[in-house]
């Protein structure tokens, strides 16, 4: 940097803190004023209040209301019209005549999309995890190109779950792209959108496709963060690849690995946009999402079932408390791993 | 005191307001808003007439807000039970929304008029069977009924059944027709469950019961057979159905518009978008909605022009209602719209309509006559303000049994609950 341009440098800083030096001390005698009526310890109150009251109406109040509806019954809007049915909604989702025969349960496509959330969390977070692992670990080698591979492969990050579904509809779709390249190779096109199987593969495809470029990310900067030295004593002790792998990389890059999962996992669990748009949930309810029967219970439908709805949408809250309190105990226990290391 | 009641009205309140926040609300006193889906120019063509309504009242505002029809179905109801809402809506569920309706009776300059003209589809918008009120009028009627690629069958040199021909004849015809020609299956039918009670009460269902209680019979199974069989054996296109899940509504036109089937079955509603998007690629053909043994139905259906209770303005919105339901305003609008008219003046009269094609003028005719063919069942069942209970139902479980999630035994079974299940929850 030559003198001139790191003195022009300075002056912009320069001008910059005193422009925000001067917007802070507008809020000064406010404060003062708050610290002398509220006290000291209190302030902090004042501070994240905005963002409680945020939290707490558009959060806090949902669940609340979401309580509400759950206990009650009939399809009106307002709660004071709504009659107290206790546990009647749950009931209702949760009746089976055999827990091991889905089509005996009397709402079948409730536990249908509860057992495809569980198939698509298991198959996409383990599959999402290799694939984000498999390209974090090719990105960080000095490769040909590596910036344009970490562009390309974060760009469907980017896109909107809805533009992704219709791109992938538009290839899919019995006249899409993908079929007309079998014809042109003298295939027979494939139904790959009315076939339950590859409905399902699709969905799972599609949102390893969509999401993969972020858990990637995370995985980059857990690898770059691993000492350069580890790898060059695993060499001098010529250690072989896998070994470099299984002993240095992937430990240290436990945490990371712990986080993405977490993530995938509530991220799997709550899938419903793109599926909704590349498939409707069908063929049937093959690809139907728990989130997709909640939102079609409670509003697609014309007789609005909130409460059933309602319910439906605690047993998914419940799920993901228990995954979060699955991350805290893993994250717990790698910290007191590395510890006792 | 703040009590627990109180408090939870203000949560839901809370949470209604924020659903109808993204909407059209009511409008200030003088002012008027309109909630319009449009199938074609409907909402156009009702601009136009607001802005003549405004030019000879002064001091009234017409302002139409055109929605999608998602907006009519999914959002509007939401919106009116928050005690929010516009002034007019053109509404598909006549019956299921009644209790939001204002009764403009007094507001309207001529009874006389309004009961001699659209009399006969009063019931259809009242909330009870004793009620008088006048709540808006039919902006039109629909019926349910099949269009025909009559130059497939040309090409095939296959006849077209004639108009007394039965479901079986049109799945024959349409099978050598879509052999001869390659095409990827003979026919298909809008995914919608008020499409299937047609060929349902063709078949034999009565859907009510001697009670008027809904009801699933084997009329109706037959017909949910008859459907699943055609799936299985290739004659139906897979992709309508089979292609979605839950109740979403799929139409089944755009694959007859790409030439992907013979025959679909959809409705009148579709004729402007037939003459749009087909034009000059081939001829088709509206034909009469083919027999079962016990009829040869469609569903008699439309959209109506409804004044709601959350107007602020309801003498405006009278005044507005009188004239967009007059002879002159009506007989334009459904015109320029190619549509079935509800006034029953105008429909003895006979309507010219200048911006139809042949083929869609001819179509008009055939759904026109077409309503003397309707079962009573189809008519009862269009005006049963809960029939969506067996409506949306039949669509999930009707693609369960296509797509070989389940038996046709075990989606009647299903339905049956789900129908039971959802009128339960409505009656409390």
């Amino acid at each position: 940097m030559t003198p001139t341009t790191q003195s022009e440098g300075n002056f912009a800083t320069q001008l910059l803190s005193r422009v925000a030096g001067f917007g802070f001390n507008l809020f000064e005698p406010l404060f003062r004023f708050a610290q002398k009526k509220l006290g000291v310890p209190n302030l902090g109150w004042l501070f994240v209040g905005p963002n409680l009251l945020v939290f707490g109406l558009f959060t806090f109040l949902p669940i609340l209301i979401n309580f509400v509806y759950a206990l009650t019954g009939g399809i009106q809007l307002m709660p004071q019209n709504r009659p107290f049915t206790g546990t009647e909604n749950f009931q209702i989702l949760l009746e089976c005549k055999n827990y091991f025969d889905i089509a005996s349960c009397r709402k079948d496509i409730f536990w249908r999309s509860i057992v495809n959330t569980i198939k698509f969390s298991g198959i996409q977070v383990v599959l999402m995890i290799l694939f984000s692992l498999i390209t974090a670990l090719v990105l960080n080698r000095k490769i040909i190109g590596r910036g344009f591979w970490r562009g390309v492969y974060f760009y469907p990050v980017l896109l909107s779950p809805v533009v992704v579904a219709l791109i992938w509809k538009w290839l899919l779709q019995s006249q899409g792209v993908l079929n007309a390249g079998l014809l042109a190779a003298g295939s027979t096109p494939i139904n790959w959108l009315t076939d339950a199987g590859w409905a399902f593969f699709w969905t799972i495809f599609v949102s390893i496709w969509a999401h993969m470029g972020f858990y990637t990310l995370i995985l980059l900067a857990g690898l770059q963060a691993i000492p350069k030295d580890m790898y060059e004593a695993a060499n001098m002790d010529a250690a072989s690849p896998w070994r470099t792998l299984t002993r240095i990389t992937l430990p240290l890059l436990m945490p990371n690995l712990i986080v993405v999962l977490v993530l995938a996992m509530i991220r799997a669990v709550q899938i419903f946009d793109e599926v909704f748009v590349l498939t409707g949930g069908g063929p049937g309810s093959a690809t139907t999402f728990i989130v997709q029967f909640i939102y079609q219970t409670g509003f697609a439908e014309q007789i609005h079932l909130y409460g059933l709805a309602a319910a439906a949408s605690l047993i998914l809250a419940t799920g993901l408390v228990c995954l979060t309190l699955i991350q805290l105990k893993l994250t717990k226990a790698d910290e007191a791993g590395r510890t006792v290391k | 005191m703040f009590s627990i009641h109180q408090g939870s009205t203000l949560l839901a309140r809370a949470v209604a307001l924020s659903f109808a926040a993204a909407l059209p609300t009511a409008a200030l006193a003088g002012e008027i808003r309109v909630m319009c889906y449009q199938d074609g120019v409907e909402c156009d063509v009702t601009t136009e007439q607001a802005k003549r309504f405004e030019a000879a009242n002064p001091g009234t505002k017409v302002i139409v807000d055109v929605v999608p029809y998602k907006t009519i179905v999914e959002q509007l109801p939401v919106q009116l039970a928050a005690g929010q809402g516009p002034d007019i809506a053109r509404v598909t569920d006549l019956g299921g929304l009644a209790k939001y309706y204002l009764d403009i009776s007094g507001q309207v300059k001529d009874r006389g008029y309004w009961d001699a003209n659209f009399g006969a589809t009063q019931p259809w918008l009242r909330p009870s069977v004793t009620d008088k009120g006048i709540y808006g009028f039919m902006s039109q009627l629909t019926m349910t009924g099949p269009y025909v690629n009559k130059t497939l069958f040309e090409q095939a040199k296959v006849a077209l059944p004639g108009p007394k021909a039965t479901w079986e004849d049109w799945v024959d015809a349409t099978r050598k027709v879509a052999s001869a020609t390659q095409l990827p299956a003979a026919m298909a039918w809008d995914r919608s469950g008020h499409r299937f009670a047609g060929p349902a009460i063709s078949y034999g269902a009565k859907l009510f019961d001697a009670k008027g209680d809904l009801v699933i019979d084997s009329g109706y199974k037959t017909a949910i057979s008859k459907f699943v069989g055609w799936h299985k054996d290739g004659t139906m296109l897979k992709e309508v159905w089979g292609g979605s899940g839950g109740s979403t509504y799929a139409d089944s036109v755009g694959e007859f518009t790409n030439g992907r089937v013979a025959m679909v079955l959809s409705g009148s509603w579709q004729l402007n978008r037939l003459q749009k998007d087909v034009g000059t690629k081939f001829d088709w053909v509206a034909v009469p909605n083919p027999c079962g043994p016990a009829a040869c139905s469609g569903i008699p259906g439309g959209a109506a022009w409804v004044a709601l209770k959350t107007s602020k303005s309801p003498k405006e919105v009278g005044a507005f209602m009188d004239f967009i339901a007059s002879e002159a305003s009506y007989s334009e609008f459904t015109a320029r719209t190619n549509n079935i008219p509800a006034h029953q003046g105008l429909a003895k009269k006979g309507l010219q309509y200048p911006a139809a094609s042949a083929p869609v003028r001819a179509a008009l005719g055939v759904f026109g006559s077409g309503v003397a063919s309707l079962a009573t069942e189809a008519f009862m069942f269009q005006g049963y303000k809960f029939n969506r209970a067996i409506m949306l139902p039949t669509v999930t479980r009707v693609t369960q049994a296509i797509v070989g999630e389940s038996s046709v035994d075990d989606a009647v079974a299903k339905l049956n609950t789900d129908m039971l299940d959802a009128l339960k929850q409505a009656q409390k």
